[in-house]
């Protein structure tokens, strides 16, 4: 028995990773609900796709605010200021020296300006982030009215071509009742996504930023002691928000193709509720990054499963908002007993870190 | 010894004094604008024996903010975190006195405070769902009132029924405007009487005692015989009522409940009153006055920025930019650093130089 102990050392499971791992259970739990309730739509690949299609901005921006949300802040403004860039996105594609490059650009800068403005004031000046971020709210959505207040229609040719440009996957698809084969459509956006997320997993597994990013967020006493430039880090992560709700906002206009006042409204408290599902703490210190994807995928099925029932629009809010109600205690009830130490889960041996199999090592071996 | 004594309580009550210098002197200012604007911005009207003008309009205006913003400033200093679900919680509280209005058949006054007493009850009950998932579950503040953000309205649209139903009566019209008789507007009679109510209760009770040692620590609020989960459950408690009184004026002075569009973004301006009192928001000590002071100056600032004939698109990014400044001026680091300079200004130099020259001469000796 000993040996056998030897050789699977537990590792405690972290925070973390436990309630990642529920919000992913929880999401697979939904998906299958859904494919069993609506087998003639959910068992189709391309619905699976399409909340990626139709979602790409509200994913992206949801990683950002997750960085935001780790280091134990929180960024209120990223939905104003997906609308503002993609209105400003919208102008200057109509006008003469409009190019997309031109509208990417703008949109990376408009973003990286609302967060090095919001950055330096948190950081810097120790201002609430609540409140320097609602004045980042009011800022954005004040700005995005006085520059246009009419939806513009992007009509550049090229533009036109990019909004509806889509991947087709030849070996996935349906059949219709005609029997002929449709395949699986992705929009560009998803690449936005994909590349993003597995760019800010690595970012917050491995780099040192995003070690720092846990420690400030778990205790910023410690950090500080422990030598981490705690007002850096806090200012980087605001920025990386900034930046992410850019390029949500060039993925918005990329796939609806027009900037409108509505856009982007009201997306903040959507990716707070994500992030929240997703088993990341608004207190900051824990949550796993990949948990903001799969927590607005368990957002986005769960709207779907509403509205494929059919129920009144009414009852989806308050639906929504019962299950929320009953993921967030059920996330109180998993914490309160791990406090208790009344169970423990070992970690997977496909999860464990690498250093930490080292430490484990070296222990033996001393 | 009695002389230091007077010292200490003078600075105690100078540094009290001197978190409400920021709310105090922002409003100052914006009466100096109003001033450079209009030169009769005091002056008032009498119209059917009420009195109108520029500041009963302010304080008519912010009357449910000041009364959300009190609400907002205990659950903050108990609870550190903010509740987002005032708006929609004072929508439900509102729907269920208009139902009952509207279903009691003849309004008289007995049925107006019945209705109010029931959308009372109503808020308890939000504020008793809020305060148990904040205190017995331990979700954060703002998390919790999230879910009630998201479908509270929807509740309060199904207990209307119908879209927007409108109350056609004396009694409701003469609560949202003016009592005949009295000079002053009602919601802010209602204002006053609710800012004494709380002021009392602070002042006979040891209810802000708790609540900032619950807020400043709440491990050692524990080990010193305070029960936090209760104290935060009862601010909580204290947020419903706020929320059925700040819906009853609301609905009362719009004369509709537009479950859509009331009381909206209120929750943001609270928050606000709440950070410009001088409070801080993770909780802890805090100020009923300066978030009285802050929801004002709010209301002021819009109102300004009408005045000064400000487009209506470009009023919010009016409104950021002055959030930033004055955000900057009351930051931590920008008062320490003001604090340093008024201190070397004050004594600092005349030390410094006292103590630069004294070895000098000491050398050349």
């Amino acid at each position: 028995m000993e040996s056998l102990n030897a050789n699977k050392p537990k590792t405690r499971l972290s925070n973390s990773n436990l309630l990642f791992l529920i919000a992913l259970v929880i999401f697979v739990l939904m998906y299958l609900l859904a494919i069993i309730s609506f087998p003639g739509s959910f068992m189709q690949f391309q619905t699976f796709f399409d909340l990626f299609n139709l979602n790409a901005p509200l994913i992206i921006m949801t990683l950002g605010l997750c960085v935001v949300m780790i280091v134990g802040g929180i960024d209120i403004s990223i939905g104003a200021l997906c609308g503002l860039v993609t209105m400003a996105c919208a102008m200057l594609l109509e006008s003469e020296m409009g190019s997309i490059w031109g509208a990417l650009l703008l949109a990376l800068g408009i973003g990286i300006a609302f967060g090095l403005l919001q950055g330096y004031l948190i950081a810097y000046l120790e201002i609430q982030p609540f409140i320097i971020t609602l004045a980042g709210l009011f800022l954005a959505q004040g700005l995005l009215t006085t520059l246009h207040k009419d939806p513009i229609n992007v009509t550049m040719p090229a533009f036109v071509a990019l909004r509806d440009f889509k991947i087709m996957i030849p070996w996935l698809g349906t059949q219709n009742r005609l029997g002929v084969f449709i395949p699986c459509q992705i929009k560009p956006g998803v690449i936005f996504v994909v590349v993003l997320v597995v760019f800010f997993a690595a970012l917050m597994k491995w780099s040192r930023f995003g070690r720092n990013v846990y420690a400030v967020g778990g205790n910023i006493q410690s950090a500080r002691i422990l030598g981490i430039n705690v007002k850096r880090t806090i200012f980087f992560s605001y920025v990386i928000s900034g930046l992410t709700a850019g390029i949500a906002g060039f993925v918005f206009i990329m796939t609806t193709g027009a900037g409108n006042i509505g856009n982007g409204a009201l997306f903040e408290l959507k990716a707070i509720a994500s992030n929240i599902i997703g088993g990341i703490l608004l207190n900051g210190g824990v949550g796993n990054l990949l948990g903001a994807p799969i927590g607005t995928l368990t957002l986005l099925v769960i709207n779907e499963l509403i509205r494929a029932a059919g129920v009144q629009s009414n009852f989806q809010a308050i639906v929504s908002g019962l299950l929320l109600y009953l993921f967030i205690v059920l996330q109180g009830i998993v914490i309160s007993l791990r406090g208790g130490r009344k169970f423990r889960i070992a970690l997977p041996p496909w999860l464990r870190l690498p250093w930490l199999k080292g430490k484990k090592k070296a222990e033996k071996q001393g | 010894m009695q002389r230091s004594e007077i010292h200490i309580g003078l600075k105690a009550y100078l540094y009290r004094l001197s978190n409400l210098f920021l709310p105090l002197s922002v409003l100052v200012l914006l009466i100096v604008i109003n001033l450079i604007k209009g030169a009769d911005y005091f002056s008032f009207t009498m119209v059917k024996g009420a009195i109108y003008g520029n500041i009963p309009n302010i304080l008519f205006g912010a009357s449910e903010l000041v009364i959300l913003s009190i609400g907002m400033t205990l659950v903050t200093a108990a609870s550190q975190g903010q509740d987002i679900g005032i708006g929609a919680a004072a929508t439900i509280t509102s729907a269920v006195f208009v139902w009952f209005v509207l279903n009691a058949g003849e309004v008289t006054l007995l049925t107006i405070v019945a209705a109010f007493l029931l959308s009372c009850v109503a808020g308890l009950v939000i504020g008793v769902f809020n305060g148990t998932l904040v205190s017995i579950f331990r979700v954060q503040p703002m998390v919790a009132t999230l879910i009630l953000f998201m479908g509270g309205r929807s509740i309060a649209f199904m207990i209307d029924g119908k879209l927007s139903p409108i109350m056609a009566n004396d009694i409701s019209n003469q609560i949202g405007t003016v009592i005949p008789g009295v000079p002053i507007q009602t919601p802010i009679i209602l204002t006053v009487v609710f800012i004494a109510i709380v002021a009392v209760v602070l002042k006979t009770t040891n209810l802000r005692l708790y609540i900032e040692s619950v807020g400043i620590n709440p491990n050692a609020a524990r080990l010193n015989g305070i029960n936090p989960k209760k104290i935060i459950f009862l601010t909580f408690l204290i947020m419903g009522i706020c929320t059925a009184v700040a819906g009853f004026i609301a609905v009362n002075k719009a004369g509709r409940h537009d479950s859509v569009n009331l009381l909206k973004f209120i929750m943001m301006d609270a928050i606000l009153a709440v950070a410009i009192g001088g409070n801080k928001l993770s909780g802890g000590k805090f100020s009923i006055t300066g978030s009285i002071i802050g929801a004002y100056t709010i209301e002021m600032l819009n109102r300004t920025l009408l005045r000064l004939e400000i487009e209506t698109e470009t009023i919010k990014a009016f409104k950021a930019v002055f959030i930033i400044i004055l955000m900057v001026v009351g930051s931590p680091v920008v008062r320490v650093f003001a604090g340093k300079v008024i201190n070397r200004v004050r004594t600092g130099r005349f030390r410094s130089v006292l103590k630069r020259s004294a070895p000098k001469s000491m050398n050349k000796e």
